[in-house]
């Protein structure tokens, strides 16, 4: 066993990557798949004793803008998101790349083909072609580390920041890496003034524009990224696999196999964009047939050309999704000729997820669809999406869009008269920080008359635990200032806000009607609840509540009314007995379900802690 | 030496663990290893799956057909997962009931214990009692000793013994 090797999440090699390559400011917001980098960009620079700036940021679109200014002092600098945190990013990445970098700024970016957890399996690397951008696709998690070194090289050579694009399988892979001590270059913090540069408004952008071409032509012309041939199909193979990112790695291990070898050329693209211009030319004059393996759009297809090259483009392979080995495996027997089938993947969909046994969330939904069983129920993006297993969410479209949502079911209804529908919108409380107070000013000072539940939870629960900017807690553990919520809340101007514990399921309803009557009253506007329970996937949290004992009693009609309204993993459906029962290996004692069934069938006893 | 081992169950049910401890012992045992791991949502109480590839490959994923050992935490995923496992593989199920054909009541054997959440390494005891997996147990009981927290390294400890001495 090589004692410098350590095995790492591709998200971990990453964190490795840019400390051991004298990153000196990370900035991130969590999402899945990209959560565990700046993570782990906190514990290795805490283990080296590396000076590193770590943070949290409220959302990418901050996070970018950090990282960004801190490159222009000379310092080396990353960013990292999930696919969709671009969107949110865009508006300061295109303008970068016009403006430039000084220290080396790497922005990575990982996308979800399938998509596996997100809501677009959208391609980082098109908008890296939108947005002029040059972009490494890393094959596993021990190249994705090697990749941050080449980026920051890369983004200094060329004053431009450089996207990596992991994807899913990269970034939550695990694999046997060589770790290193980091590199310490000392560069200390210079900003010079330059306003065709810094400022650039629209006068000085030509020339930008122009400079900017020309060094995406130069980064084509670079030999170090011509792409790799990996494996040799005969002295005279005229047939070609181009494939980059994870898809690589399935086609080189299935091209390992008996009936495959010696069948074609492959090649592992590795800066899918600008492609080395001179490879396209090649592949021209040397190949007959050219099959392209990418993830998710035909972006190398696309700069080859979709006249001589078969790929996502022309229906050679699949138009979406994810590429499984299995799917590479029957696209490569299709083109080179092999007879046999590829095994399929087992059918069915498997357990679907549930909001944890004892969650705040469960008792607010409950609360919220008593209290308005019409009720329109906008909701947003974390675990408690999980509602819209029981009915309390109807919507759910990208962060902070809920508010808005809300905003607009209002204006729209209220244009049919004054009985429109009550509207409880639900957000998370990270949500909420991320992108959900521009709407909620925009809500109030339009007029519009709706509820926002935030459900505070005290962390970003879904993606890990990430602080939110209310605990005044850092990446690194430190303390930082808090923000509190309901400081926020009055100042975007709303004029009810009343805060609850949802487990008191008879006090929120309350506060629910209240709110209600405030919404429709002749002064009315947005209401504001917050219902405030800490994650109880956190043991302390867990620690500091009571738990009691509960059991279904002989009264139960087996209706099932708690396990499809209510849905906790610890009720479960006893077919022999034809009642339900505790599972009390889930069970965390939280009493919520004893207002969940109908015939008062389950009680609470005791308070064991 | 190749192996490719399927680990499948639910979310909470120490999936990610089983992985790592397996990962783990292919690096003791000095190979290459890579492994493929669901996060995210499901990881709350739905359907999770871990690929552990030991030996030299290149894709962190196994194709259908393709695993040598099935360990399933969730006999619910047999449907799902099974496709996976190659003719003649071996396959070790979490499952009530008397032990037959790989089938193993881990949870209960954890919790009769006392602690329900050990059921994973009672599963991979098993499997490497049977001489299924491609270390053996000394390998096991080394990378616990290594990446068990202190207060938690008696508990996987007697777990991956219940599993590994369970004759049934």
């Amino acid at each position: 066993m090589n004692r410098s090797e350590r095995i790492l999440m591709g998200n971990e090699a990453i964190g490795r990557g840019l400390v051991e390559n004298d990153c000196r400011i990370a900035a991130s917001y969590p999402g899945t798949p990209a959560s565990e980098i700046l993570a782990s960009v906190a514990d290795f620079a805490a283990e080296t004793g590396a000076s590193i700036h770590t943070e949290w940021s409220v959302n990418e679109k901050a996070a970018y803008e950090v990282a960004l200014a801190a490159s222009y002092t000379g310092k080396r600098a990353a960013v990292s998101m999930k696919q969709v945190g671009l969107n949110v990013a865009a508006d300061p990445v295109t303008r970068s790349t016009y403006l430039g970098t000084k220290g080396g700024l790497v922005l990575i970016v990982a996308d979800d083909p399938g998509p596996h957890s997100s809501q677009t399996e959208q391609d980082s690397r098109l908008f890296a072609l939108f947005a002029k951008l040059p972009v490494l696709d890393p094959s596993s998690p021990r190249e994705a580390k090697d990749m941050t070194g080449e980026a920051f090289r890369l983004s200094e050579k060329y004053e431009l920041p450089v996207m990596l694009r992991p994807t899913t399988r990269v970034c939550h892979a695990r694999q046997n890496v060589a770790c290193g001590d980091p590199e310490r270059k000392d560069v200390r913090s210079r900003f010079e003034r330059n306003i065709p540069r810094w400022v650039a408004t629209p006068a000085f952008l030509p020339e930008l524009h122009r400079r900017l071409n020309e060094k995406l032509d130069r980064i084509a012309e670079e030999e170090a990224f011509y792409p790799r041939l990996v494996s040799r199909g005969g002295e005279e193979s005229r047939r070609a696999v181009a494939a980059s990112g994870v898809v690589f790695a399935h086609a080189a291990e299935i091209l390992e196999n008996g009936g495959f070898s010696g069948k074609t050329d492959l090649y592992q693209v590795r800066l899918p964009y600008p492609l080395n211009r001179k490879f396209i030319g090649d592949l021209r004059k040397r190949y007959q047939e050219v099959l392209v393996l990418e993830e998710t759009d035909g972006v190398i297809e696309m700069q080859i050309g979709s006249d001589f090259v078969e790929g996502r483009n022309t229906g050679h392979v699949p138009r979406l999704g994810e590429l499984t080995p299995e799917i590479v495996e029957k696209i490569l027997r299709e083109f080179l000729g092999v007879p046999g089938e590829a095994p399929s993947a087992g059918q069915g969909k498997g357990k679907r997820p549930s909001l944890c046994p004892g969650c705040g969330h469960r008792a607010a939904f409950f609360a919220i669809r008593e209290t308005f069983p019409k009720g329109i129920f906008p909701s947003d993006i974390g675990c408690y999406t999980l509602g819209m297993n029981f009915g309390a969410v109807d919507t759910c479209h990208c962060m902070g869009a809920c508010i808005s949502q809300g905003a607009g079911f209002y204006h729209a209804f209220a244009q049919d008269g004054p009985g429109f529908p009550s509207i409880v919108v639900t957000i998370g409380d990270s949500t909420f920080f991320h992108a959900g107070i521009p709407p909620l000013i925009n809500a109030v000072s339009q007029g519009a008359r709706f509820i926002v539940v935030i459900l505070d939870n005290g962390t970003t629960a879904m993606t890990g635990h990430q602080p939110t900017p209310a605990l005044g807690i850092r990446s690194d553990g430190s303390r930082g200032a808090a923000v509190p919520i309901p400081e926020l809340v009055r100042a975007a101007g709303v004029r009810f806000l009343r805060e609850c514990d949802p487990y008191d399921v008879e006090r929120m309803e309350g506060i629910l009607k209240e709110a209600d009557r405030y919404v429709r009253s002749a002064e009315g506007g947005v209401a504001v609840v917050i219902a405030k329970h800490p994650c109880i996937v956190g043991r302390e949290a867990r620690k500091g509540q009571p738990a009691y004992r509960m059991s279904v009693t002989e009264e139960c009609i087996g209706c099932k009314a708690c396990i499809e309204d209510f849905e906790c993993g610890a009720l479960v459906f006893d077919p022999d007995a034809d009642r339900v029962r505790i599972d009390g290996t889930l069970c965390i004692g939280c009493a919520v379900c004893v207002h969940a069934c109908p015939v008062g069938a389950i009680t609470a006893e005791g308070e064991d802690r | 030496m190749k192996q490719q081992i399927v680990i499948s169950g639910i979310g909470g049910q120490g999936v990610l663990f089983a992985t790592r401890v397996i990962a783990e012992a292919a690096m003791e045992e000095g190979l290459p290893v890579l492994t493929s791991e669901t996060h995210g949502m499901a990881m709350r109480g739905g359907t999770v799956i871990s690929h552990v590839k030991a030996g030299p490959f290149q894709s962190p994923l196994i194709r259908p057909g393709q695993a040598d050992v099935g360990l399933f935490l969730h006999g619910g995923n047999l449907e799902l997962h099974r496709p996976f496992i190659r003719e003649g593989g071996s396959l070790f199920v979490n499952r009530p009931g008397p032990a037959a054909d790989g089938g193993i009541d881990a949870a209960k054997l954890a919790a009769d214990f006392g602690h329900p959440v050990i059921a994973n390494l009672v599963l991979i005891g098993h499997a490497v009692g049977r001489g299924a997996l491609f270390c053996g147990a000394d390998t096991l009981r080394a990378v616990l000793r290594r990446i068990s927290p202190p207060e938690q390294l008696e508990i996987n400890r007697k777990g991956f013994e219940i599993g590994f001495g369970f004759e049934g």
